[in-house]
Formats: C-alpha cells, structure tokens, sequence
C-alpha cells in the first residue's frame, strides 16, 4: 500500500434537470480504500456513482486519477473502472457463460477467467442456463461476477448487495477485501450490512444544504 | 475490432434464439405487398406498373418494425451503460448492431422480394435489377433507422416517433431504389440510380453511427 491518493474528487457538484442534488462533495482514496456513499433515497448516490465512472454529467468540480484529470482521458478512465449500476444487464435469451463471455469481450478483455468467475459467485454450475431461469438474486450475482472476470483498479457498486443471500453478500465482501488488499479502490452505495474492513464513510445527505443554491 | 465482432455476435444470436424478428419482418412484407392485388384490382397491367414503388415502400416498412428495438432493450437492462464505457468508440458499436439488424431484417427482405415482385406480375427480367437495389437501399434504411432509434431512445410510444422521424428521409432511397427498376423496364441504364444509392449508403455509413452516438450519450447521462 501507498500513501499517495490515486483517487481524488473535488467540490463535484451534479444537476438532474433544474434541481442541484449535491454540490461541494470531495474526498481523496488512496490505493486500498473503500468509500461507502450513505444518505437517504434521492440524495445521488448513484447519480455520484455514474459520474465517477464517467458516465454522467458533472455539474462542477474536477476528477482525477494519480494526479491526472480524468476529463482530459475519458476513454482510458472508462478502462479502468468496474461499474455495476442497480440494472443488471442480462437478456433472457442468453445462457450464464455467455453473457459474461459478452461482456468481457465488450470490455476488450481476455476471456480466460470466466469459469472461476461464476464459481467465485457460485453460478458455476448454471453456466449453460439461459438467464430466464435465473433468480433476481441470481442475476445479480451473474452482473458482479464481472468483479472477478477481469482486472480493474477502480470499483463503482451501485447497491451490490441488493436481493443477495448471506452466502453471496460474503462472497462479495470476500472480493473486494482482495481487490482492496491488491491496491483496487472501491466506491460503493450500500443500505444493508456489508462486511467491510475500516471502510470511510460519505454521507451525501451533509451536501444537499449547500445544493440548496441554484444551479 | 473483437469488440465488434463481440457485440455482431451476440445480437445476431439473440436474433437466432428469440427468432421472432427476421419472420416477422418477411411476413409482414409479403403480407402487406399481397394486399395491393386487393385494393387495386387483379389487373396485371396495373400490377406491373406499381410493383417496383410497392415492393419498395413495403420493404421500407418492414424493415422499421423490428428498429424501436434496437436500443430500447438494452436500454431498459443497463447494458447501454457499459456499451458506453466499452472501449471501442461508440459509433464503431452502433455500427456493428447496425450491421447486425440489416443481416436479420434486411437480407431477408432482399431474398423475399423476387417472390413478391413475381407476385406482383413484374417482368421477369427486372427482378434481379431490383434485388441489387435493395441490397443497396436496404443497408441506408438500417444506418437511418438506427439514428431514428436512438433519438427517439425512451420517449414514449417510441416507435411511432421512430417512424415519424426516419420516414422523411427515406424518400430519396424510395425514389432512386424504385426508379431503378422503372427503368430497368423501360430498357434504359440503370447504373446511375446504383451510384446514387451507393452514394446514399457512403453517407449513411458514418454520419448515421455519428448522430446515434450522440444521441445514446446524451440517453445514459
């Protein structure tokens, strides 16, 4: 581990239509770092979470990444994070292997991992089932199976634990205790107990005063 | 470009599975090009006449049945957030599912559109010039309907906004793809009408991804 920051958000500010939902939000992740993002519903965890990864529309403030702005390389920001938002992305039609084999290859990534993958989220042995037969729980554990797919040092985790059994939830924090003692940052918005070793805590509720400014 | 081909091969296989799209577009077509015979008369003179615009603008409607799709699924389960965060550009991935629409809705209408036209009591000897149109033609209405699809991209009743916005620019595909085979009937050179639907296709094959790009970047935020 480091001590340099390689994550670094400053005064991120973020408009949904004409309505300011945060302004003023910072913090500094340095490699090993898990932030969970608290606040109640509507305070923009994962409107947050979509800007980190380079999806949304940042309002105001900078991102950087090892002291370069990401703005500057969007292409290579999107490379290095893994975003599972609350949607899983997974079309009836399809069998388990296929669909993750889908991604890594939307991803440009090698597909050599994908049979340890489903094991570590325990789907190995529906590999070959369509995902119309998979549980909501299911499908959400095909979607974090991409964690383990393939390597990328930044996390984003829209609600990860949601519809998951204590078997899975500890096979995910079990992911991520590994990704973080590799150096991996982790980002996450969680309601439920997840097994977390001295995580930081973000409560974006604290940020909606100063949101009260008009855009 | 193993993005590409990732993203070619699973929405053709998805085409495969759900199986519904490519029937449906060919059905649709033979169907809606089998009404005319009814609401004009049996008269093959007058069959004739009308066969080149008929199979033309009922090609053009079939294949817009199966484009509100094209986005909207992928939409609604969040894939088209990490198609955004996917390396390869954007417009390289509408292309390629582009590409993967006119090979399950299109080169069916190219392959069914001899019997339509026969049906229609068109010359024989037009037919393949006809084929060679709309293997031209068809490719622009797929680029052009996928720009439609993703503007239209969660607006409700969608694939109605989808028809309302493409339909006006198909109308120089229509005129050039069925003016080709007119006059191919009347014995004179076709190779001008090619060059302009080709020329059609040359724009469409950029500016078409460009725009859809656009438009699903501005749908993720």
């Amino acid at each position: 581990m480091t001590s340099i920051e390689i994550f670094t958000a400053t005064d991120l500010a973020c408009t949904r239509g004409e309505r300011r939902v945060f302004a003023g939000i910072g913090f500094a992740l340095r490699a090993g770092d898990a932030l969970v993002l608290t606040g109640p519903n509507g305070s923009g965890k994962s409107s947050l979470l979509r800007i980190l990864a380079g999806l949304g529309r940042l309002a105001g403030g900078r991102l950087a990444w090892k002291g370069a702005p990401i703005a500057s390389d969007l292409a290579a920001h999107r490379a290095r994070v893994h975003y599972v938002g609350h949607l899983d992305g997974v079309r009836p039609a399809l069998t388990v292997a296929e669909t993750l084999s889908f991604w890594c290859g939307l991803a440009d990534r090698p597909r050599t991992h994908l049979g340890e993958a489903l094991d570590v989220v325990g789907l190995g042995a529906l590999s070959d089932t369509p995902c119309r037969f998979l549980s909501s729980g299911q499908r959400r554990r095909l979607a974090l199976a991409r964690l383990a797919a393939w390597h990328a040092p930044l996390w984003l985790l829209d609600e990860p634990g949601t519809g998951l059994d204590d078997a899975a939830l500890a096979a995910l924090a079990g992911l991520i205790r590994l990704h973080r003692s590799a150096g991996g940052v982790v980002v996450l918005s969680t309601h439920g107990a997840l097994d977390l070793d001295r995580p930081r805590f973000l409560s974006l509720a604290e940020f909606r005063d100063r949101a009260m400014v008009p855009a | 470009m193993s993005v590409f081909r990732a993203v070619l091969r699973r929405d053709l296989s998805l085409a495969m599975r759900q199986g519904g799209d490519a029937v449906m577009a060919v059905l649709f077509f033979v169907l809606a090009a089998i009404l005319f015979p009814f609401g004009v008369g049996p008269e093959a003179s007058v069959l004739a006449r009308i066969a080149p615009g008929v199979v033309w603008v009922c090609a053009l409607l079939a294949a817009l049945l199966s484009l509100d799709r094209l986005f909207q699924a992928e939409w609604e389960d969040g894939t088209l957030d990490l198609l955004v965060l996917s390396p390869l550009p954007l417009e390289l991935i509408v292309l390629a599912k582009c590409l993967a629409h006119w090979l399950v809705s299109g080169l069916p209408l190219v392959l069914a559109a001899p019997v339509v036209a026969l049906l229609l009591q068109m010359e024989p000897t037009a037919v393949p010039r006809l084929v060679v149109a709309l293997a031209l033609g068809t490719p622009s209405l797929s680029l052009l309907g996928g720009m439609g699809a993703a503007l239209s991209l969660g607006a409700r009743r969608g694939g109605v906004l989808l028809a309302l916005l493409v339909l006006p620019l198909t109308v120089p595909i229509l005129i050039f793809g069925a003016a080709a085979v007119d006059e191919a009937l009347a014995g004179g050179a076709v190779r001008a009408h090619f060059l302009v639907l080709g020329a059609f296709l040359a724009l469409a094959l950029p500016l078409c991804p460009l725009a859809a790009a656009a438009a699903l970047r501005q749908a993720v935020e």
